[in-house]
């Protein structure tokens, strides 16, 4: 995987907390914040993520994937050099997630000024709270490396962001 | 003989999962399937041997596109078994958020998810490209929705601070003053949208529906009224289930609805706009002349006119109740457990939701019955896409198949609601 080391001063994870794998992004926003890290969970509405871009000029969010590549594999993708790869991020029912965020952020001029988006390949997106080992595996081993790249004023230790984030395999 | 077969299997831009097929034989209309497979999620039977009070946020997760719907209408229904009347108060603060669910919902379908298909555009992606001042407009509203279910409601989705009997904390009244400038700002851009929205070439199509809504004399109805129709229905909310009969069909795992005749219906904004078109106020009425409308619309390709009179009219009305918003005090209204029977009806963005239960003495839900918009709408779903099918026979089998998809979207279905939606499939045998 390439590694270009992005700084960013706000990281968003984005998911479904109750939807096993698809809790990844918010896992991680969790773990994050405990950290002191500017981080918060987004549940994944395009339309309302366009707005989260003018909360930091620099801003990486995690998402899981869904290609067909091993569970935990991971990418990182330059959202400011190109569009997101198709068919490889979850969407929402209505077809408004991450990649009609950042497309429609980059056609009305408001894409941050870097953004980063890590996605980490899911198994798992039935109904339920805790993330497929090989993903959590995956996620842990991140944690450190989105932490050493966090640039922003950290905030002292916050509250779990947003709903209730999925939790690591026993 | 020729046969062709249209298969849409995945319909885009609706809420949930759904598919169309249309087998035609010689020009006839041999199978045409309006197929639910979003499978059943049971709520009824989930709430079943619960407290009455957790009826509202169990329910609210129906549906994360109009979640206060669901919280409304079951509040209303645990409360009028528990005996329970809520203050002036506590209603229009009720009445405000759902301003702001109606606002959220019906500009996230008009301009985000049905203007594609006017602006021949494949998907939602293009469209601030292509319209960037148009989806610029339809986020700042889309936020301003969003901003009066968080200052009421706790969170955008699944509000946190609803229950039965008001609501947990009553907001303060400065944290409803600010939303005044933005609500002002958002009835000028939802009428200048309709404007702009009526200037689409709308295919040439019309029908005699029945159209069935709550009605209410004193005012464009959102929480309470009678259920009323063009042809003559007026009831109560508690005789639903005897004018109103649900039935299984094979090919989908929704529910469809009819009347107690046997015809389909239609519920939404067509419906409400059509029978309680005088109770608009005047601001509303001549953006609807402005952009063509009469009082009653029959084409069910402008309902995305009316829905966004409809975001108009809830700005003015939000703008209305955050100007003389009085903080309901209590914010609650509290009533011990006791056995009974209860309805709710709430006009949902998509048209009427009514919920009923029956308690034991314990406030235990004995039985819950829950009927949603989309299940309402899916017989009337089926005729219309037979309408538009043998009136749209000269397309190909891709401009039929948009055509078809287009004239779902009409409804702006909720499909992961009425399974408690499109694959399209045309057969031309």
């Amino acid at each position: 995987m390439p590694d270009p080391r992005p700084a960013f001063s706000l990281f968003i994870g984005v998911g479904h907390p109750f939807r096993r794998d698809d809790a990844v992004g918010p896992w991680l926003a969790e773990r994050l914040a405990q950290a002191g890290c500017r981080a918060l969970a987004h549940t994944g509405d395009g339309a309302d993520l366009v707005g989260c871009f003018g909360m930091a000029t620099d801003i990486l969010i995690a998402d899981t994937t869904q290609s067909g590549a091993p569970p935990g594999h991971i990418r990182l993708i330059d959202a400011r050099a190109a569009p997101l790869p198709d068919r490889t991020f979850r969407n929402s029912t209505h077809e408004l997630g991450l990649a009609f965020a950042i497309e429609t952020a980059r056609a009305l001029g408001l894409l941050p000024r870097s953004l980063w988006v890590l996605g980490i390949e899911g198994q798992d997106f039935g109904f339920g709270e805790t993330l497929s080992p090989a993903v959590a595996r995956a996620a842990e081993a991140r944690v450190d490396w989105l932490l050493e790249r966090h640039d922003g004023p950290a905030r002292g230790r916050q509250p779990p962001p947003g709903p209730r984030a999925g939790k690591a395999a026993p | 003989m020729t046969e062709r077969t249209i298969r849409l299997d995945l319909l885009a831009r609706v809420e949930g999962e759904g598919a169309l097929y249309v087998k035609l034989r010689s020009d006839e209309i041999e199978t045409l399937e309006f197929r639910i497979f979003e499978p059943p999620r049971f709520f009824e039977a989930l709430l079943r041997g619960r407290p009455a009070t957790d009826a509202p946020d169990i329910t609210s997760r129906i549906c994360g596109i109009c979640p206060v719907a669901y919280v409304m209408s079951a509040s209303q229904a645990v409360e009028q078994a528990l005996g329970i009347a809520i203050s002036a108060e506590i209603r229009a603060l009720r009445r405000l958020i759902y301003c702001g669910e109606w606002i959220q919902s019906h500009v996230l379908h008009a301009a985000m998810l049905h203007a594609p298909d006017f602006l021949g555009l494949p998907d939602a992606m293009e469209i601030a490209r292509a319209e960037p001042d148009l989806v610029r407009t339809a986020l700042r509203l889309k936020k301003l929705g969003n901003t009066l279910m968080e200052v009421i409601g706790g969170r955008a989705v699944h509000p946190v601070n609803t229950r039965v009997g008001g609501f947990h904390r009553a907001p303060d009244a400065d944290r409803i003053a600010e939303l005044v400038p933005e609500l002002e700002w958002g009835a000028g851009a939802a009428r200048d949208m309709a404007l702009a929205f009526s200037r689409f070439a709308f295919p040439d199509d019309e029908a005699d529906y029945t159209f069935v809504s709550l009605v209410n004399p004193d005012e464009y109805p959102i929480l309470e009224g009678r259920i009323g129709s063009n042809r003559g229905l007026d009831i109560g909310i508690e005789a639903f289930s005897g004018a109103i009969r649900e039935s299984q069909v094979a090919h989908s795992n929704a529910l469809h609805a009819h009347l107690a005749d046997g015809a389909p219906y239609m519920v939404g904004p067509l419906a409400r706009y059509a029978n309680n078109h005088d109770r608009l106020p005047e601001a509303c009425r001549r953006t609807a002349r402005e952009a063509g409308l009469g009082p009653v619309e029959r084409n069910p390709f402008k309902s995305i006119l009316v829905r966004m009179i409809e975001v108009q009219f809830a700005c003015l009305e939000a703008l209305r109740l955050a100007q003389s918003y009085v903080a309901p005090s209590p914010a609650c209204i509290e009533a011990p457990p006791r056995a009974g029977e209860g309805f709710g009806c709430t006009e949902a963005p998509r048209g009427i939701c009514h919920h009923g239960y029956v308690l034991d003495e314990d406030g235990t839900i004995v039985s819950a019955r829950i009927v949603p918009p989309t299940s309402q709408n899916q017989p009337q779903i089926e005729a219309d896409l037979a309408r538009v099918v043998l009136s749209s026979l000269d397309l190909d089998d891709d401009a039929l198949r948009q055509r078809c998809e287009q004239a779902i979207r009409n409804y702006d279905p909720c499909i992961s609601c009425a399974t408690h939606f499109l694959k399209l499939t045309v057969d031309r045998a």
